[in-house]
This record gives structure tokens, C-alpha cells and sequence, in this order.
């Protein structure tokens, strides 16, 4: 009796090794790149899905022989592991998601200075002004609605009309979400505290539905529990990519609304970056035509320089830029104080 | 009876429970930076109280529907002639495989009017969200620890002790109640002991469902703030609240003195004859296996028909062969601990074997992403090279999910008599070739679900697995999470799969290695 468990369990740990093994050769096809970089290795922590940049991450290794080790994960899961590492990390370099974990790790002084002609093609609008950090693809705020109930002369201007009580019990939106958090904050930025407070609370009063994230809220109007929602504009095209009747539109509020924010994922150097030019190489690289044209293309995202083309499915960059409030990527660093706000309405 | 413990049994069992202390240690560090005032606005409010109730009345209720759930069917699966009893206790386990947020789409998509029943019937059902939605899929997620628990039991029990019953004139209702139901009593508190600190410290099903807990209070501070102080200060108001249930437990379960008395091997049972219960029975674990098995499968498939397009296969099988790489070691190490913690605190009862059998449920209840962080300080401090290892990932796993083992361990020894032991030493047997020879097999039911209960657990696990795995590493769990959050669904759907085909694949050679059901 006792040889089988053991019998079994050994056939388990076999499986298993043999297992790893597999796992570990998964790097021979990088092995002919050039030899001038060869021995340098790049640590990544990446809080943008492996799906939406690997191609990319693929793509520079093959061009610059450098091979890049990655670590995926949720943008604030790595964020908070970078701040635990502290000095003692090996991490080269930090892509997230979303502004806010990059302000936070930016303010705990774990980034190096980029250097200006690393980030020059990029304008000021997708910059960190204390050059810590560059956007690499923006997304937009949209509306989200269901076209089988919603008239297109009943689309709202504003996102403060949806407060009307026409809208009562039929809006969602994900106030756990960090896009969601930077619209407030851009909110607090452009309209005041108190305008916000009062929006937040009229929204809420008016029944609004909170879920957990942008795709609960997408798959809500999906589902008929509501008819409009607040997430951004990419989640609503990967629907339609895998079911072209997916009951969902979108579009812009009214130009220059605080509704059509643009959030950015971004990179930024670690100050603990032992390969410093390597590092530097894949920042340029995440940021020129050849990378942003893809993010573009496949992940419909809007690029951060001039002269790429968006999808044909999106607005173009410059009406993009045109619809959006007037927000800096730093006003969007008091997440602090949104969290606060969110608290004490209710809604965190 | 009283021994001093041998070595092998102290060295390890000490060890784990230092190094369950890790953590805590970090975040009683972490509480020290706060801020009164700030205590005062994110810890000490109302609406903590509030979620706290949140939590307790769902763990309540999911407790009551899991044994509903799991007594019949552990009874039906060890005790009767119910044929095809090996699928049902595939079935009854299976559930643990299924990722809580896929139960949670599953449940979610159910009643829509646009979603895989609807796609068939035409027509949406019920919607199940809140606080019945959380219910139901925490339920469904949770029963398959209470079975695995119960039939162990089942198993283990001497059913020479309901024979002697029913042979002094007790009716089989009247044995079932005071004969069977006592003995169950020590694995129900265990598996008891585990759901409810699962419901205590789940974030992703309730989060889906809208209703908040006490938890997804926890997750959020460190999630949407970024932040470790307070987020510390509300981990230790939960490790309060699970120690003193784990302490409860232990009060409850330290009387109870359910060894055989008599020599020998168990006799097998009889099993029962069903006759015209067969039906209603079959229906019973259809509508469970429908909920919890069918429901999420289906949803799974209906993900993967929304395109023709395929996952990179490469992809898939490098993710397979990470999830096995450490979800098997750690399912295989946290068995072996099992044995030692169990046993000490079972025959060596002391204060301190007693602590460091609790010592693993503290580790259990420590929330994830706390217990990650805490290694990853220690880790970067005392042995850098150890930081992002496989092994060191193998080591978290093994520590956090150790109370899963222990229970179904635990309830062996509860019905296993010492005297066996004690024969096997007075006739000239070590205490190493005793513990070999005589214990080890009889506790073989105990061994198998604690290591299935492991690895399952492994499989699905996330936070620890983001923050402490080695560089280029990839797991199905990692892999289907990433793709659920931007909406890829049909990309989803392989890795979802696989992480269900490989836990039903595991649990049945499992099972038929160990050949219980034969």
C-alpha cells in the first residue's frame, strides 16, 4: 500500500520535472540574434497583459539580440512588489497599465531619469514632467450604450448629464477600476471637489451599478441590466473582435467633456537598472513607429507619436486629441485624494 | 502514550511554524509607519463593521449549503452501491478545479439574454448577483472541501461500531445519527475551519457578484491605493478574527476521543443497498454536477466557439508544463508536512504541538498578497538568492495551502487507534519503521485528498504566484486571468480548460492509484 502512494507521487514529481524542463527551452529561437548584445538580459516586470505586448517584447529581441525576462502580472500587484524590492530589485524596467502605479512608484523614488532624446518624438501631453516616466499607448474614456435601446438622439453630451433622472438605474460603472479613478481625478482637476462630490453623489443616488471592472460593465449592457456605461474604449472592441454582434456601441461625449479622458499605459526606467543602455534601447523601441503602429493595429490602442495610423475602427489621434479635456499626465497623480473622495461617498 | 515526539516529527513541524510567522512579522512591520488620524478615516469606520457582518453571514450561509451538498454525496460515494461511484466522486471534487471567477461568469452569464443559455434555450433565467449570487458560487466552489473531508471520514471509520449498533437494536436512522454523525464530527470542523476562512479571504467571486466583504475592503486598499500600511492594519484585523475562529475550532475538536478501541484492521463496510433511492439520488447529483460542473464547462466551451482562431499552442503547453512544475512539488511537500504537524498535535498533545498545528491554518488565513509581500522582503534581505526561484514559489504554496492538507490528515488520526502503534513498538518496531509500517497506511485516504486539495488549490492560485514567481514564467491560471481582464474570452478558454482537464486528470489516477474505489 505504501508503494503505490509512493508510486504515484513520484510519477506526479516526474511529470512535473519533466514538465519544467520543457519549460526552460522556450528561448532557442532567440539564440542566432546577433552576438553584439548577446550576454546583456533585460528584467521586465510587465502589468500589460502578455497578449497584448509580447509580439512587441518578441520583435526587439529579434532585432537587438537582447534577450528580455519577463515578469507579468496586475499593474498594482508588480507596483507593489517593486516597493518592496526597493534597492534590493533587479528589475530594469516597469510597463504598466495605468498612471497612477506609475505615479506611485515614480514618488517613491524608484525610477531613474529618462534621458530627453529617449522620449523626444513623444509630445508633452504623454509625458511625466519630471521625466521619469513616458505613456506608451493612450485609451479613451467612452460611452459605452446599447444600441437595440438607446436612440442616438438620447446619447447624453455630457457625463454630467447622466445624472438626469432620465438615466436613473440604467447606467454602470466600475468605481474599483483605476481608469475610472484617473476620470475622477481628472474630474477634481478640471471641475473642482466639490462639483465632483456632487456628481459622484447624484450618481449614485440615481442608481447607478457598480461592478468590478471595465468587461463586468460592458457584458451588464450585454445582458440588458443596464444601457449605458463608463468604461474605456478598447475593452468593447476585443468583444466585437470575437463576437462581431456583440450588442455594444460606444462613442465620444461632446468635445473636450471631461468624459473622454485619455488614460495611458506607460514605462519607466528602474533606478536599479543594471543594463542602463539596454534599458534605454527598449524604452526607444516601445516608442517607435514600428511598436506603435502595432498597438494601433492589434490592440487598438491610440499611439503616443505622430504619423502612425489608428485603427479604422477608432476616431483619429488628432480628433481624439481634440474631444479630450485638458489634463496632464500629472494632474492624474492624486490618486490619493480620489480614494479619499470615493471613500467617503460611498463608494470604495 | 506520552513520548517525547522523535525529531523527525519536531524539526519540520517547528520549522513550518517559524516560517508561517514570516509574514505576520511583515505586516506587524508595516503597521507601525501609520498614521493615527489616517487609521482612524481607512480602519477603525463603520463600514468596516459593516463588511465584517457582510462576510460572516455569507460564511455562514455558504457553510450550511455546502454540507447539505456534501454529506449526501460523501455518504452516497463510501457508503452504498450506487453504481458509477468513482464519476460522482470525480464529479463531487471537480468543482475545486474550476477557477471561483470562472464559477462567477458562469453564474453571472446564466439568465442573460445574451449569453450560452440563452444562445441554446433562447430564452435568459434567473440573475444571480449580490449577496445570493456570492452564495451560490462560493457554495459551488466550497462544497468539494467538505466532501473531500466527509468521505475521508466515511472511509476511515470503523464500521464495526454501527454494526454493534444496529445488533443492540438501533434503527439504521438512529445509528446513522448517534454512531456515524459523532465520527464525522472532527473532519466536518476541519473542513468547517477551511471554507469559512475561504470565504473570509475571497475577493475575485464577491467582487464579481457586487457584494462586499470585509476582504475585498482588504484587497482594495492595496490594489486601488497602492498602498501597505493600512492595507496591513485591516490583514491583522483578519488574522484577529481567523485565529480566534481557528482557536474556536481547536477548543471544539481537543475532547473528542474517536479512536477504535479494538485490534486489528478496520473490517470494510457493507455497503448499503439503494434500491428505489437509486433514482433520487442520481437526480440529486445531477442537479450538483449541472450547477457546478456543467454550468462553468459550458461557459468555458461557449468562450471558446466565440472564434475559430487558436491559442499558440507553444503558449499553452509552456503554461501546462509551469502549472505542474510547481503546483505538483508544492502538492507533494505540503502532503509530507501534513503528516508530521497532524500527527504531533494527535499523539504527542502539547501547548506547543497544538500551536504549530494551528500555525499552518495562520498561514492559510494570512491574505495572499500579504503573504507574498512578506517573502518578498524577507527573501530579498536574507537569501537574495532564493528570490524569484521556483522553489521559493514551491515553498509559498506549500506554506499557505498547508491547512488544506492537514485537515484530511488530521481526521485519519482521529479514528486511527495508537494502540496499533504502541503494539508495533513493544514488539521491537522503530518508531521511524511503526510510523512506516503501520501509521502511514492507514492514513493513505487521508494522504490522497490532502494532496489533491493541494494542488488544486496550486493550480488556481494567483497573487503568489504574480509576485514570486521566477522571470519567463507562466502558468495557466496567469495566463487565463490575463486574458479575462481585457475581455479575450475565446483566448481565455484553452487555459481555462486545461487547468479543469489537468485537475480531473491528477484527482482520477489519484484515486486510482490509491484504488479505494475498486
Amino acid at each position: 500500500m505504501r508503494t503505490r502512494i509512493g508510486r504515484s507521487t513520484i510519477a506526479a514529481m516526474c511529470i512535473a520535472v519533466l514538465a519544467g524542463g520543457c519549460g526552460g527551452e522556450k528561448k532557442t529561437a532567440e539564440e542566432s540574434a546577433p552576438a553584439t548584445a548577446a550576454s546583456t538580459t533585460l528584467v521586465l516586470y510587465s502589468g500589460r497583459s502578455e497578449g497584448l505586448v509580447e509580439p512587441v517584447i518578441a520583435l526587439f529581441e529579434k532585432e537587438t539580440g537582447i534577450d528580455v525576462q519577463v515578469k507579468y502580472g496586475n499593474t498594482p500587484e508588480l507596483a507593489l512588489t517593486l516597493r518592496e524590492e526597493g534597492e534590493r530589485g533587479g528589475a530594469d524596467l516597469f510597463w504598466a497599465q495605468d498612471a497612477g502605479a506609475l505615479g506611485a512608484v515614480s514618488k517613491a523614488g524608484l525610477f531613474a531619469d529618462l534621458p530627453a532624446d529617449v522620449v523626444a518624438g513623444v509630445p508633452e501631453l504623454f509625458k511625466h514632467s519630471g521625466g521619469k516616466w513616458v505613456a506608451t499607448s493612450g485609451r479613451a474614456r467612452v460611452l459605452a450604450y446599447s444600441p437595440e435601446r438607446v436612440k442616438p438622439e438620447q446619447l447624453p453630451k455630457s457625463v454630467f448629464d447622466l445624472t438626469d433622472a432620465r438615466f436613473r438605474g440604467r447606467v454602470a460603472w466600475a468605481p474599483t477600476n483605476a481608469s475610472f479613478q484617473a476620470f475622477v481625478t481628472a474630474m477634481r482637476k478640471t471641475h473642482g471637489e466639490d462639483t465632483t462630490r456632487t456628481w459622484l453623489e447624484a450618481m449614485k443616488k440615481n442608481g447607478t451599478h457598480a461592478h468590478a471592472n471595465n468587461v463586468a460593465i460592458l457584458q451588464a449592457i450585454a445582458r440588458g441590466e443596464v444601457d449605458y456605461a463608463l468604461p474605456n474604449h478598447y475593452y468593447l472592441l476585443n468583444f466585437k473582435k470575437s463576437e462581431a454582434k456583440f450588442p455594444v456601441d460606444q462613442v465620444a461625449f461632446a468635445p473636450g467633456d471631461v468624459g473622454n479622458l485619455i488614460n495611458v499605459a506607460g514605462i519607466g526606467i528602474l533606478a536599479t537598472a543594471t543594463h542602463r543602455d539596454a534599458a534605454e534601447r527598449f524604452v526607444r523601441f516601445v516608442l517607435s513607429p514600428t511598436a506603435q503602429q502595432y498597438f494601433a493595429s492589434e490592440v487598438s490602442e491610440y499611439p503616443v507619436i505622430d504619423n502612425v495610423m489608428t485603427n479604422a475602427r477608432l476616431v483619429t489621434r488628432e480628433e481624439l486629441l481634440k474631444s479630450a479635456p485638458r489634463v496632464t499626465l500629472d494632474d492624474l497623480d492624486d490618486l490619493d485624494g480620489t480614494l479619499a473622495l470615493l471613500r467617503s461617498v460611498g463608494l470604495l | 502514550m506520552k513520548r517525547t515526539p522523535p525529531w523527525f516529527l519536531t524539526v519540520p513541524a517547528l520549522a513550518v511554524g517559524l516560517a508561517v510567522l514570516v509574514p505576520i512579522g511583515y505586516l506587524a512591520a508595516r503597521a507601525f509607519d501609520a498614521d493615527p488620524a489616517t487609521l482612524r478615516d481607512l480602519v477603525w469606520r463603520a463600514r468596516n463593521l459593516e463588511l465584517l457582518a457582510n462576510t460572516l453571514a455569507l460564511a455562514s450561509v455558504v457553510i450550511a449549503a455546502s454540507t447539505l451538498v456534501a454529506l449526501p454525496l460523501a455518504w452516497l460515494t463510501t457508503r452504498t452501491d450506487l453504481p458509477g461511484r468513482f464519476v460522482v466522486t470525480l464529479l463531487s471534487i471537480l468543482p475545486l478545479a474550476i477557477p471561483g471567477y470562472v464559477v462567477g461568469y458562469a453564474l453571472l452569464g446564466i439568465g442573460a439574454p445574451h449569453g450560452p443559455l440563452s444562445s441554446i434555450f433562447g430564452v435568459g433565467g434567473p440573475r444571480l448577483s449580490g449577496f445570493v449570487g456570492a452564495a451560490v458560487a462560493l457554495t459551488i466552489y466550497n462544497f468539494p472541501l467538505v466532501y473531500l473531508h466527509l468521505r475521508t471520514a466515511f472511509a476511515s471509520m470503523d464500521p464495526s461500531l454501527t454494526d454493534a449498533a444496529r445488533s443492540l437494536g438501533l434503527s439504521p436512522r438512529r445509528v446513522f445519527e448517534r454512531v456515524t454523525l459523532p465520527q464525522l464530527v472532527p473532519a466536518y470542523l476541519s473542513s468547517v475551519l477551511l471554507v469559512l476562512l475561504y470565504v473570509l479571504g475571497d475577493f475575485g467571486v464577491v467582487s464579481l457578484m457586487r457584494f462586499e466583504t470585509f476582504s475585498y475592503a482588504l484587497y482594495l486598499q492595496y490594489i486601488a491605493s497602492l498602498d501597505r500600511t493600512y492595507a496591513a492594519w485591516l490583514a491583522l484585523m483578519l488574522l484577529a478574527i481567523t485565529t480566534t475562529l481557528v482557536v474556536a475550532e481547536f477548543r471544539l475538536l481537543r475532547d473528542l476521543a474517536l479512536e477504535r478501541t479494538g485490534l486489528g484492521a478496520p473490517p470494510k463496510a457493507r455497503p448499503r443497498r439503494l434500491g428505489a433511492w437509486t433514482t433520487p439520488a442520481y437526480a440529486f447529483i445531477g442537479v450538483v454536477a449541472l450547477a457546478s460542473v456543467a454550468l462553468p464547462v459550458w461557459s468555458i466551451v461557449y468562450w471558446m466557439g466565440q472564434r475559430g482562431a487558436w491559442t499558440d499552442a507553444n503558449e499553452l503547453v509552456r503554461s501546462f508544463a509551469g502549472s505542474l512544475s510547481v503546483s505538483a512539488p508544492a502538492a507533494f511537500l505540503a502532503t509530507l508536512l501534513a503528516v508530521p504537524m497532524a500527527f504531533l498535535s494527535r499523539r504527542h498533545a502539547s501547548g506547543l504541538t497544538h500551536v504549530l498545528e494551528r500555525s499552518a491554518y495562520i498561514g492559510y488565513a494570512t491574505p495572499a498578497l500579504a503573504f507574498a509581500l512578506g517573502w518578498v522582503v524577507v527573501v530579498l534581505r536574507a537569501a537574495p538568492w532564493f528570490y524569484q526561484t521556483a522553489a521559493l514559489l514551491v515553498l509559498a504554496y506549500t506554506l499557505h495551502f498547508l491547512a488544506q492538507a492537514i485537515g484530511p490528515v488530521r481526521a485519519g488520526l482521529h479514528v486511527a487507534t495508537p494502540r496499533i502503534e504502541e503494539a508495533s513498538r513493544s514488539l521491537g518496531l522503530g518508531p521511524l519503521a511503526t510510523f512506516r509500517r503501520v501509521t502511514l497506511p492507514i492514513l493513505r485516504p487521508g494522504l490522497t485528498a490532502a494532496a489533491i486539495l493541494v494542488f488544486l488549490s496550486c493550480l488556481k492560485e494567483l497573487p503568489l504566484t504574480i509576485i514570486l514567481s521566477p522571470l519567463d514564467f507562466e502558468t495557466l491560471a496567469l495566463n487565463m486571468y490575463a486574458f479575462t481582464t481585457e475581455a479575450m474570452f475565446a483566448e481565455a478558454a484553452p487555459y481555462a480548460l486545461s487547468i479543469v482537464l489537468l485537475s480531473a486528470l491528477l484527482t482520477s489516477i489519484l484515486f486510482h492509484k490509491v484504488g479505494e474505489e475498486r
